[in-house]
Parts: C-alpha cells; sequence; structure tokens
C-alpha cells in the first residue's frame, strides 16, 4: 500500500494468469502432437502397465526425449509436453520473483527465491536418488 | 486391453476428475489413482505419477482463470508455497521407501478426510484485525464480493504454515493436490475468506505437484502412454469446471455426491490396501 511503484499486484496477476494459460496451451499442444503420433502407431498394441518398469529407454534422460522427439516418437513428443506442463507452475514462481522485485517488495523477492531453491534441490536429488 | 481402448477410458475418467477437482478446489488425484489402481490395474507408482501431471494441469488451468477475476491471494500463496514444495519434496523421497499397501490405506483415510471436509458448512467470515506479523507479511488483502472490493485479515499464520508442510508430503507422497488439506489451513485455520481460500489452495497445487513431480518424472514414475490421456482429460473438465465456479458458487447436491463418490472409492482403496491387492 504505502509505495507507489509503477509495476503492481494487478499487472502480476495479469502477467501470471497469462503465463499458466499459455504454458497449459503449449503442453497441452505437444501433448496431442505425440498422442496423435502414438496412438496412430501403436493404438493397436496390448498396453500392460500392471508391474512397475520404469519409461523405456529411448525417454530415459531429457537428452533422449529430445533426440526421440527429433525422430518423431510418439512417447518422447508426448514427455516433453509433460515436461512443459511440469515447468509451468516453475516458471509462474520465476515470474512472480521479477514481479516482486520490480514492485521493490524485498521480501517477497526472498520468498519467491525460496520457494525456487527448494524445487531446483528437488530435481537435483530426484536424479542423484 | 488395446492402447485405443485404454486411452479413452481415461480420457473420460479424467474429465470427471478435471470437473470435480476444479468445482470442489480439491484437485482432480482422488479420482484418477483409483480409476487407474483399482479399474485399469495399473502399478500405483505409475498411477501417482499420472495423478500428478493432472494436479499440475488441473491447478494451472482452473487457476489462471481465478488469477484474473483478482481473488487469488498471490502473496499467501507465495509466502505458504515454501511449506508445501518442502513438504512435497520430502513425501517424493518418502515414496521410495514406503510400501504401497501404506501408500494404498493412507491414501483412502486422506480421501474420507477430504469428504468430510467438503460437507462442512462454509460460512464466509472476514477477519478484520490483522497482527503484527501478518503487517509484516503483508498477508491481508480485497477480494470483490458483489462487486465490490472488501479488504480481509488473516490469522494463526504460524499453523497454517505447518499445515501446509503436511500438505505438501501427502501432496508429495500420494501424488494428489491434497487441496482438502490446504484449504484447511487457510479457511479453518488462518481465517482466510472460503473464496480465497479454495482459489489460493488451487494457485498454490500446481507449484507443491510440480516440486515433487520433478522426482518422479526423473525416477520413471511419469510414464507418457498414461500421462497423455490424463492430463488431456484432466484440462477438459478442469476448464468446464472453472467455467462453472467462476458464475455460481456449488450447490449442495454437487457436494453429497461428491462425497457419496469419495467414500465408496475410499473404502476400495484401503480393502484393496489392507488385502495387499495394490
Amino acid at each position: 500500500m504505502a509505495s507507489r511503484a509503477k509495476f503492481k499486484d494487478t499487472d502480476m496477476q495479469h502477467i501470471i494468469g497469462w503465463i499458466l494459460r499459455g504454458g497449459v496451451a503449449v503442453s497441452m499442444t505437444v501433448v496431442v502432437i505425440g498422442g496423435v503420433f502414438f496412438i496412430y502407431r501403436h493404438g493397436e498394441s496390448v498396453s500392460d502397465f500392471h508391474v512397475f518398469k520404469g519409461i523405456p529407454d529411448f525417454i530415459g534422460s531429457p537428452k533422449k526425449v529430445l533426440q526421440s522427439t527429433l525422430q518423431l516418437h510418439g512417447l518422447a513428443i508426448i514427455q516433453l509436453g509433460i515436461a512443459l506442463l511440469i515447468a509451468t507452475p516453475v516458471l509462474r514462481v520465476v515470474f512472480a520473483a521479477i514481479g516482486f522485485i520490480l514492485e521493490k517488495d524485498r521480501l517477497y523477492t526472498m520468498i519467491s527465491i525460496i520457494v525456487l531453491l527448494v524445487i531446483i534441490v528437488s530435481m537435483i536429488t530426484g536424479r542423484i536418488g | 486391453m488395446s492402447v485405443i481402448l485404454f486411452t479413452i477410458i481415461i480420457v473420460i475418467g479424467a474429465y470427471f476428475a478435471g470437473l470435480l477437482g476444479s468445482l470442489t478446489g480439491l484437485g482432480g488425484g482422488f479420482i484418477i489413482i483409483p480409476l487407474l489402481t483399482l479399474v485399469l490395474h495399473v502399478d500405483i507408482h505409475y498411477a501417482i505419477g499420472g495423478s500428478l501431471v493432472s494436479v499440475i494441469a488441473t491447478s494451472s488451468g482452473a487457476a489462471a482463470a481465478y488469477v484474473k477475476e483478482g481473488i487469488t491471494n498471490i502473496r499467501i500463496g507465495m509466502f505458504l508455497e515454501i511449506a508445501t514444495t518442502a513438504g512435497a519434496f520430502t513425501g517424493a523421497i518418502l515414496a521410495v521407501y514406503v510400501p504401497t499397501t501404506y501408500i494404498a490405506v493412507l491414501f483412502g483415510v486422506i480421501l474420507i478426510f477430504s469428504a468430510i471436509m467438503s460437507l462442512q458448512k462454509k460460512a464466509e467470515h472476514i477477519l478484520r484485525e490483522q497482527s503484527p506479523l501478518v503487517k509484516r507479511l503483508k498477508l491481508g488483502g480485497t477480494y470483490p464480493v458483489d462487486g465490490e472490493m472488501v479488504e480481509y485479515g488473516v490469522s494463526n499464520v504460524v499453523g497454517g504454515f505447518f499445515t501446509m508442510l503436511f500438505a505438501g508430503v501427502i501432496s508429495g507422497l500420494l501424488g494428489i493436490g491434497s487441496g482438502a488439506l490446504k484449504v484447511l489451513a487457510m479457511d479453518s485455520i488462518m481465517r482466510i475468506p472460503f473464496k480465497v481460500s479454495t482459489t489460493t489452495s488451487n494457485f498454490m497445487i500446481g507449484v507443491t505437484a510440480a516440486a515433487s513431480a520433478v522426482v518422479y518424472f526423473q525416477r520413471g514414475y511419469i510414464h507418457p502412454a498414461i500421462a497423455m490421456p490424463v492430463v488431456i482429460g484432466v484440462l477438459l473438465g478442469a476448464v468446464s469446471g472453472s467455467k462453472i465456479l467462476v458464475q455460481a458458487t456449488s450447490s449442495n447436491w454437487l457436494r453429497w455426491t461428491f462425497a457419496v463418490i469419495v467414500t465408496l472409492i475410499s473404502i476400495q482403496m484401503i480393502y484393496n490396501g489392507v488385502t495387499g491387492k495394490i
């Protein structure tokens, strides 16, 4: 209330709404495209997920997902879309942090950065474990 | 079962999960996981992975609409996300070590709790006074009531924060949004107006789920053949749901239908967990 910064909470709400919408739209488009490829090629195959076997090797790492995507592997394209979907709320935190910097709100800039750090730690530990 | 039939069944089930999830503010996981494990006999780890993805889609899809309405309190959300993301990370790590039997039973228990929570009468209370901590954290806000902006305060920040930590652990462990716990923390403990609580809960669910999804993604719990129909169905359902909520508050029959369905599903999950079928 005290500060009359040019960048206001309503601007941030607008941008965050836009990011969420855009992120979902882009990732879903990618998922649907991958789904079409996958169903077209493997629609008649038998699906069995009764026992946990992880995921196929050709999508086993970010690098492999990208390589297989270029080869138009349906599952790889879907996985890329899902990665983009997971990135959407993270991107939202990044933009909120930028918004708080513009509002000159130090406390909430810090809070946003802490949230990002928790996610980064989670990302790094997930790979090791 | 053929891939195409498997995909179609999940899309339809996920549509209803997304619809109910956004109408009740509880996320879509409570239908996705039982559908995948009980009906389609999918391993619970894949189910949790697929559900987490659906939770992110539901939250982001609906939150985009609410944020623009100006109901969501971004500061409350951001502050409490410290607790939920830290909890979600812990939960995702725990999920590797906790036997699936316990996960299934815990899932059922949380579901019953969600059903009870959803039946409670939600009085729209507005807190006027603000403690020094609340002022320091700038948690109070305004939200539209009948076209006018009304100011509200927040109480018991510490209690709310710790409940959110727990909500995060449950979310990470079970692959659900744990919206019921988030609404409990904000509505009952922090005394935030109900409409603000539900929309802010929805807003937080995506980031919370992302914190554990990055762990699941790398461990191979998120299988694209399952996640694809889940995410498409849920998103279509969430879009339908958010349109209904913005126009009118959820009616009584909807809450009762939801509570009955959820209780039946919970009993199934607990039963299958105890007998070791999951």
